[in-house]
């Protein structure tokens, strides 16, 4: 038998308490940060970008989560018979109205594949006020050039939009970010999946 | 292929609710075969609880109880298939008894709480069951229209089984006026509307002490099992 699903709605202006409360200074723990949780110092790289309105607008009112295999390109997961790396949590959550140019900003590792087909990505959900339903998209690696040449997700899209999934490598005082901006709409509108 | 069913959620950008007019996408959704990566997500249960943290009356007292109508708000959450997802998070955060978010960007001219965050956390039992108790939060004015109000509600946020179960909503009351003139909740499809305003339900309500909500929530796709598939 099938249920009829709960719609959606908008986090609104005032999620800062509820999902992100260490961040914006509330005396509430979180039960995520801008630190993957489990990632080994050595490995650690910064994942970062700005979220852009449909007028080229930074928006700072918004909060991303990333959900993330681990280097070896396992889950922790119930669903991932591989894992064992359970200190490894895989997830981060992070608003936009904290930073000083509104970006987020996450430290994490870089994953592995997680299967023979797909290039190592991150999964990434967007939310923010003005948003009735979340938004999937993927961050893909500008350095796996021949694993994201035969990813069949990446290959399903047009060729001009791919590149709104790549994360630009950029070297920053002896780290590596990938800077990965996304856009709401616009000639540069990122892509957005139905999962 | 896709978990959410179209029909039962806002499309992303509609009129009455301004804001969405620059922030939806525009282009076509991509269908997202589901992969390992859709098919796993964060994992969240009892050990990111504090003792209070289902218990928004309780969970931010400095100097005594917080103002308002107590209630008890419980429901069960339920899968695409009508099966209890147990051991899943529910965070939710809402206005304080006057209208008023305890938050830097809330202007609104009403009092804060001293003894309210209004912000909590709960995981659902092996029955797929939560409860919380907290304050009626009470309705405020935004900007998206002149006089505009939003109804009462309560913001969820709950993450289900995977990435492709996430679910962020808000509750409505039984009765309130105002909803029939909130855009966020009129952009809803009408014939889903009803499911997000919860119940008064004598069986959830503790009898001399908080009237009772019943809120059910039913999250996209099927909890799948290593065992499926
Ligand atoms: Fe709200």
């Amino acid at each position: 038998m099938s249920s009829k699903q709960t719609p959606s709605q908008t986090v609104g202006p005032f999620f800062a308490y509820g999902m992100t409360p260490e961040q914006y200074g509330y005396d509430f723990a979180s039960i995520a940060g801008a630190t993957v949780e489990g990632i080994e110092d050595s490995a650690a790289v910064t994942v970062e970008g700005h979220v852009f309105d449909g007028a080229g607008t930074v928006i700072g009112d918004a909060v991303i989560e990333i959900w993330q295999a681990d280097t070896e390109g396992r889950y922790n997961h119930p669903n991932d018979q591989r894992s064992s790396n359970q200190a490894f949590k895989g997830f981060a959550r992070w608003g936009t109205g904290t930073d000083p140019e509104n970006r987020f900003v996450f430290r994490t590792v870089k994953p592995g594949p997680v299967d023979s087909e797909q290039a190592p990505h991150i999964n990434v959900i967007v939310f923010m006020r003005g948003m009735p339903n979340h938004a999937y998209t993927r961050l893909y690696f500008p350095d796996e050039v021949v694993a994201n040449a035969k990813d069949p997700v990446l290959m399903s899209i047009p060729e001009e939009r791919r590149g709104t999934l790549l994360a630009e490598k950029i070297e920053r005082d002896g780290g590596v970010v990938y800077r990965f901006d996304i856009h709401m709409q616009g000639a540069a509108e990122t892509v957005f999946f139905d999962v | 292929m896709s978990a959410r069913d179209w029909d039962s959620h806002p499309p992303y950008i509609h009129e009455g609710y301004k804001s969405t007019a620059l922030r939806g996408p525009t282009k076509p959704l991509v269908p997202l075969p589901h992969t390992l990566s859709e098919r796993t997500g964060p994992v969240y249960g009892h050990e990111c609880l504090g003792p209070d943290d289902a218990d928004l009356t309780l969970n931010s007292r400095k100097t005594g109880e917080p103002l308002g109508e107590r209630i008890v708000v419980s429901g069960r959450v339920l899968d695409g298939n009508g099966k209890p997802v147990p051991d899943t998070l529910l965070e939710i955060w809402q206005a304080n008894a006057s209208g008023r978010y305890n938050h830097a960007v809330d202007q609104h001219d009403a009092p804060l709480d001293p003894n309210f965050l209004g912000a909590g956390r709960c995981v659902t039992d092996a029955d797929g069951v939560y409860r919380f108790h907290t304050i009626k939060p009470g309705a405020y004015p935004w900007g998206n229209h002149p006089n505009a109000w939003r109804p009462n509600h309560i913001h969820f946020s709950l993450f289900g089984p995977t990435i492709a179960s996430r679910l962020v909503t808000q509750m409505y009351f039984p009765g309130d006026p105002l909803l029939a003139l909130d855009p966020i909740f009129r952009g809803v499809p009408e014939g889903a509307r009803d499911r997000l305003v919860s119940s008064l339900d004598l069986g959830v309500t503790e009898p001399d002490f908080a009237l009772g909500y019943r809120f059910d929530i039913v999250l996209a796709g099927r909890g799948e099992t290593p065992m499926e598939d």
